[in-house]
């Protein structure tokens, strides 16, 4: 099986405002969606969470703070998995959290060392 | 008493430091049928093993030219040829046998044989209880013990502890091979029970060793030890008599051992410490769960979420199917087979058991 990166981008806007007991709705979304990808053997890694805050550098030395406001959608975390090709990695992704929250999963080939 | 031995005489005498502990029980079974059992039996074992073990040396000339002028050399007793010591205190028992873990568990020997040294070596087993509790002859296990011991020679395994950096990637080792003892007597297809017991306390008593030393008394160690601690609690609910074991569901909790079950959650405390969250630690918290015999909701949410991550670090077949029965508490049938159709475990007998249970149970 081969690997794929499947990254997590979220709608523009402040997270910091959704209420704890939603937070922990979402949260256990997640968990579990996650772990129906390990139950299958298919997750190579957890991947990381980023903060939604941050900087960009741009040629010439000029630095932007994020959000980032130039793009609707910001990168929010990746995990990846094992799939035998594209639409299977594509399959997997399918029922991911991110999407009833109005974001979007981008699945990526990764090379093999 | 064969890791004090070995550890005065080095690893290449392992097989005659075995000898002298089989001869001194032989001596101890003829001398106390003949005149009684004596006042400190304990004592008496290690004087006639520390008598028996000086004696046998003494006639080997090589010993006496190389060997025990380094012993004593070591000592700093260079001067008196008649200096010879084996400490049997228990300081040294401790440490003898924490370094004998060490260089049993060594991963230049497969798993299987780093298990029957231990048994063997540390715990004092004979070849036929370790050949039964592996399910095959005594032919195989002496072979594979042979074959092991050479391997220690052959790869020149010290009787020491690894430096203080090498501990951390070699505990690893020793943390897994504890617990494939304690699987293997927890799990095991004998149905000599007091066997299987027995090899689930050598287990957790090794494990205690290891908390005795403050560079092996790792966060980990103790998580490991809480596992074995709320598995063995149940020891008694599981099979109270020669019959099949008893399920979970079915199982009387007043048979549950409830000093092990107080044992477990401190040693589950003690672990709370530190970065590292390892298997151990989830499959504590999963199995301290089961400890409570109430179904709550709330209780297989958390058993639920223990599993997610317990797949995320290490994935097998066994962690997820329990997921999936997990799942089907905490959210319900409906995902619970749609999930278990895509485990992709068609022919495990246990995917079979669960799928079975799970489509019998009325979907609303």
């Amino acid at each position: 099986m081969k690997e794929f990166a499947l990254l997590f981008r979220f709608p523009n806007g402040d997270p910091g405002n959704i209420p704890p007991e939603e937070f922990k709705t979402i949260a256990k979304k997640w968990q579990d969606w996650a772990g129906g990808i390990a139950a299958q053997g298919r997750m190579s890694n957890g991947g990381l969470r980023l903060d939604m805050s941050g900087k960009v550098l741009k040629p010439g030395g000029v630095v932007t703070d994020g959000p980032f406001v130039e793009i609707r959608e910001v990168l929010g975390s990746f995990i990846v998995v094992k799939a035998e090709n594209l639409d299977d990695a594509t399959t997997l992704a399918h029922g991911c959290p991110v999407l009833v929250q109005n974001g979007s999963v981008e699945i990526r080939p990764l090379f093999s060392h | 008493m064969v890791a004090v031995i070995s550890n005065l005489f080095g690893l290449q005498h392992m097989g005659t430091a075995e000898d002298i502990v089989s001869e001194t029980f032989l001596t101890a079974a003829e001398e106390w049928e003949a005149k009684g059992i004596p006042p400190n039996p304990t004592a008496w074992l290690y004087t006639v093993a520390k008598r028996k073990t000086i004696h046998l040396f003494r006639r080997r000339e090589i010993f006496e030219r190389k060997v025990l002028p380094a012993i004593r050399a070591a000592a700093g007793r260079e001067d008196d040829p008649e200096w010879i010591d084996i400490d049997f205190s228990p300081e040294h028992i401790r440490d003898s046998q924490l370094q004998m873990l060490f260089a049993v568990c060594t991963p230049a020997i497969v798993s299987e044989a780093q298990i029957g040294l231990a048994l063997r070596i540390l715990c004092g087993f004979g070849i036929d209880e370790i050949a039964e509790a592996f399910l095959t002859g005594k032919e195989t296990i002496n072979k594979r013990l042979f074959r092991a011991k050479e391997k220690l020679r052959e790869a020149d395994i010290r009787l020491e502890l690894p430096s203080a950096s090498e501990i951390p990637a070699r505990l690893d080792n020793v943390l897994h091979i504890i617990y494939l003892l304690f699987s293997e007597g927890y799990y095991s297809q004998t149905r000599n029970r007091v066997l299987q017991k027995e090899l689930c306390w050598e287990a957790i008593r090794l494990g205690v060793l290891l908390t005795q030393y403050e560079l092996t008394n790792r966060p980990k160690t103790n998580a490991l030890l809480a596992l074995m601690c709320f598995h063995a609690s149940r020891f008694d609910a599981r099979q109270p008599g020669e019959a099949e074991v008893i399920l979970y569901d079915q199982q009387d909790e007043h048979l549950w051992d409830a000093d092990l079950i107080r044992r477990g959650m401190q040693y589950l405390a003690l672990s709370a410490t530190g970065e590292q969250l390892s298997s151990y630690h989830l499959e504590a918290r999963i199995a301290s769960w089961h400890c409570i015999k109430e179904d709550t909701p709330g209780k297989w949410e958390e058993i639920l979420q223990l599993y997610n991550q317990l797949l995320m670090v290490n994935y097998s077949p066994g962690v997820a199917l329990n997921r999936t029965f997990a799942l089907y508490k905490a959210n319900g049938l409906e995902q619970a087979l749609i999930e278990l159709e895509k485990l992709n475990l068609e022919g495990n007998y246990f995917y079979n058991v669960l799928r079975d249970y799970l489509r019998r149970l009325p979907l609303h």
